[in-house]
């Protein structure tokens, strides 16, 4: 039989599971919202006709991506009690009022309004109908800023004091709110989402292009994705940079394993490949560029910052993985940075819409932004082990007293059913996908207004 | 102020709430085999299809609201409800995929019929079974579970189980009665009025069975307070379900589903009288579960101040989604 050891690496494995999938579609979600209330409101002011069959075009696609965000999350609310009851239990008092203030103010507001948003328009008007979308995307937003409040207190405790049951209670509010890295946290991960919709969008419209580069309503999106790349993507490197500030000031070990940094010394290198070794404490077949972490992280050549030897090895998060994913997300971004910079210079050259090379690459970008978030959050939550709450609360402290049998079957469940179900859901996304842009059916609202629904025929 | 008693209320309201709403869902789905033609289906679906997901919000409130308040009986709760948690899940996974896919494909409609279906029986009985599991205690040491794998797998859980499918096929039905006509609505009255006889004989079966094993609960029912309400309970009950009969005879379209909710709201009084004061029966009391106070009051401030905002949108969306559906209202392409 299994030991208690591997209940454990059960349950981080389902959470690690259940979440990575989950995260996938609000990153989608919270993106297109805002980009189909701002195409809503171009087409408002402009009445130019492609606006409305791109919104029309993405707004079946932001429906099933919602659908499986909400289906995904309500795992992920539940999942705290099933195997994490004794962190459940000790965190509550303070983590908890900040979801139910996520479900009060976001979830609520925007599962309200996305019926009107999706089925509603020959029933309430324009003008409510925008603001139906508008307050999708709020929604979005509000519940960005929540769950990111919750995920940060668990990296950057603060306010918080212990009650005589061994809960955590809030002192101050305000303080467990915004925790120190909270503000980086937030915007990094909402710039994250725009990004990777921008990229889903500019593959789209770059597609399309590459088959048809007189599609108007193709053109219209990359053009949109691309004036995206070009400006967000060098914020978001901004942003990152002064995230990782906040890291290194409030969990430096995570830093260390970020950067393969195992010695403390002055001037230490940036690696750009190589394998850390736990064992030997340190970095296999590097390559490095000579001072550069330390110019990085204290913006000086001989700078000083600790590295994992100012830890105990049994506090040490797994450096491989750390490592690796913080490659990854750089090179996902530096990517962003570079297709933007291209896509400039195909404008200013009057090629923006016939370059084949910018279509291809800009197609290949398509997961890209997937690929960051995702190896972004490993960095951020494998580099945090072996806490649950930073600091204070261990993860073997945390869980459920679940069987490994029963955490192996749920965790089996859940990966045979996601795989299936949202498998599926990809498929039809990609297939919806493939429909040509300018044949987007956009019906006469008046004649049909009150009898059928606008979107009665034109699948497939 | 009791802010602990006030949260068990607002928890409370979230769940019925959550029950009278997605029930209804839950039970046009579960119904879907007595309706085999595919126009009859796409109706059926389009009923509920703009405002499932703010149903299914409520559950998401009740779990939240449970971390948020009540903590320790949140971390007890599940770990000891594991297995039918996780099925609800999944079967809430199947059901709300269904609403987007089902018309996103027709080859393989069928599949994502069996996934509405499926999904909101093992949704429907999985929440009935923790109904029953919690009303038949729940062993804990400490703060924490320690029952064994299957507590939760009686037949009393399962009588449980099967009660609520039925009694979310009556919400479905006369939800179905209000929303649509012909011949969907003339099936739906047959299906209602059965669905009705048996939840009322169910429910009285639970009434008589507890006070008989449980000598907490039957002390609690043959003391005054609670006695008053015990007493008068079987009266409300026999009028909502004779109101509810003819309700159905004389084919009303509206009333028919408020008198199945009087119905609900019969047997979840009854459910929290014999459980009160306690969240996880004899273990665990609301004040023992209760947060810090300050936790109350911060989450207090907010959801008094936003609850009603949610309960006006969520009837605007209601309004606009107002009247019959037929065949030529669908919202899919």
């Amino acid at each position: 039989m299994l030991d208690s050891f591997d209940a454990l690496s059960l349950a981080r494995f389902q959470f690690a599971f259940t979440v990575a999938f989950h995260i996938i579609f609000p990153a989608f979600s919270i993106g297109l919202a805002s980009f189909l209330a701002v195409t809503e409101a171009l087409y408002l002011k402009t009445r130019n006709p492609v606006y409305q069959k791109m919104w029309r075009y993405w707004v079946k696609i932001f429906a099933v991506v919602f659908g499986m965000g909400v289906v995904s999350g309500l795992v992920m609310s539940y999942q705290f009690g099933t195997n994490w009851s004794v962190f459940s239990d000790k965190a509550g008092p303070v983590i908890g009022p900040l979801m139910g203030y996520e479900v009060l103010t976001a979830f609520f507001l925007e599962a309200g309004f996305l019926g009107v948003m999706l089925f509603g328009m020959n029933k309430v008007g324009e003008r409510l109908h925008f603001f139906a979308t508008i307050m999708v995307a709020i929604g979005t937003a509000i519940s960005a800023f929540w769950i990111l409040s919750v995920n940060s207190w668990m990296q950057t405790p603060a306010g918080w004091a212990l009650n005589s049951d061994g809960q955590f209670i809030a002192k101050d509010w305000f303080a467990v709110i915004f925790n120190p890295s909270f503000p980086y946290r937030l915007m990094h991960m909402v710039v994250a989402a725009y990004l990777t919709t921008a990229m889903m969008i500019g593959a789209v419209g770059a597609w399309h292009l590459l088959r048809d580069s007189s599609s108007a309503v193709a053109r219209k999106m990359f053009s949109m994705a691309m004036w995206m790349a070009l400006i967000v993507a060098p914020i978001q490197a901004f942003i990152g940079d002064m995230h990782g500030l906040n890291t290194l000031e409030h969990q430096p070990a995570k830093v260390a394993a970020m950067e393969g940094h195992f010695k403390t010394e002055p001037g230490a290198p940036l690696y750009l490949f190589g394998w850390p070794n736990m064992e030997t404490a340190e970095v296999d077949y590097s390559i490095a560029i000579p001072n550069g972490a330390s110019l990085i992280l204290t913006h000086s050549l001989d700078g000083e910052f600790a590295g994992l030897d100012q830890f105990p090895r049994e506090q040490w998060p797994n450096v491989p993985l750390v490592f690796w994913s913080f490659r990854i997300m750089v090179a996902m971004g530096l990517l962003m940075i570079l297709l933007g910079v291209i896509s400039a210079w195909k404008r200013w050259r009057g090629r923006l819409y016939q370059s084949r090379f910018l279509h291809r690459f800009a197609l290949l970008m398509a997961p890209s932004g997937f690929i960051a978030v995702i190896s972004g959050w490993v960095v951020t939550e494998a580099g945090r082990q072996p806490w649950t709450i930073y600091g204070l609360l261990k993860t073997h402290e945390s869980a459920s007293p679940i069987a490994a049998e029963g955490v192996a079957g749920s965790l089996l469940a859940f990966i045979v059913v996601y795989f299936f179900v949202f498998g599926a859901g990809v498929f039809y996304i990609i297939r919806k996908m493939r429909q040509h842009p300018d044949d987007v059916h956009v019906p006469d609202y008046a004649v049909h207004k009150g009898i059928a629904s606008e979107f009665l025929m034109n699948e497939e | 102020m009791d802010y602990a008693l006030i949260w068990a209320a607002l928890i409370a309201i979230a769940v019925f709430a959550y029950v009278a709403l997605d029930g209804f869902d839950l039970g046009i789905a579960i119904l879907f085999p007595a309706f085999p033609e595919e126009k009859h289906r796409d109706v059926m679906m389009n009923a509920v299809a703009p405002v499932w997901d703010g149903n299914e919000t409520w559950l998401v409130l009740g779990g939240g609201g449970l971390l948020a308040v009540f903590p320790l009986a949140y971390s007890v709760l599940l770990p000891a409800l594991y297995m039918p948690v996780i099925v609800m899940l999944l079967g809430l996974i199947f059901r709300g995929v269904a609403f987007e896919y089902r018309f996103k494909t027709r080859r393989a409609k069928f599949v994502w019929d069996v996934s509405f279906i499926v999904g909101s029986w093992a949704a429907a009985m999985s929440q009935g079974i923790m109904l029953g599991a919690i009303l038949q205690g729940i062993s804990v040491t400490g703060r924490q579970y320690s029952g064994g794998w299957f507590d939760w797998l009686t037949p009393f859980t399962i009588f449980c189980g099967l009660a609520v499918v039925v009694g979310y096929v009556l919400l479905g039905a006369s939800w179905l009665i209000m929303k649509t006509h012909g011949e969907i609505q003339q099936r739906s009255y047959r299906y209602a009025r059965i669905a009705a006889v048996i939840l009322v004989l169910a429910i009285a079966a639970v009434s008589i069975y507890l006070p008989v094993v449980d000598e907490t609960i039957a002390k609690r029912w043959f003391t005054f307070p609670a006695s008053a309400l015990f007493w008068s309970l079987p009266t409300l009950l026999a009028i909502v379900a004779v109101g509810l009969l003819r309700s159905l005879r004389k084919s009303q379209q509206g009333r028919p589903y408020l008198w199945s909710l009087g119905l609900f709201f019969i047997a979840f009084l009854g459910f929290s009288v014999s459980i009160f004061p306690y969240l996880v029966p004899h273990a665990i009391t609301i004040w023992d579960a209760a947060a810090p106070e300050n936790s109350l009051k911060f989450l207090l401030v907010g959801a008094a101040f936003l609850i009603p905002i949610i309960f006006a949108y969520t009837g605007y969306t209601y309004w606009v989604f107002r009247g019959k559906i037929d065949e030529s209202s669908g919202y899919h392409d």
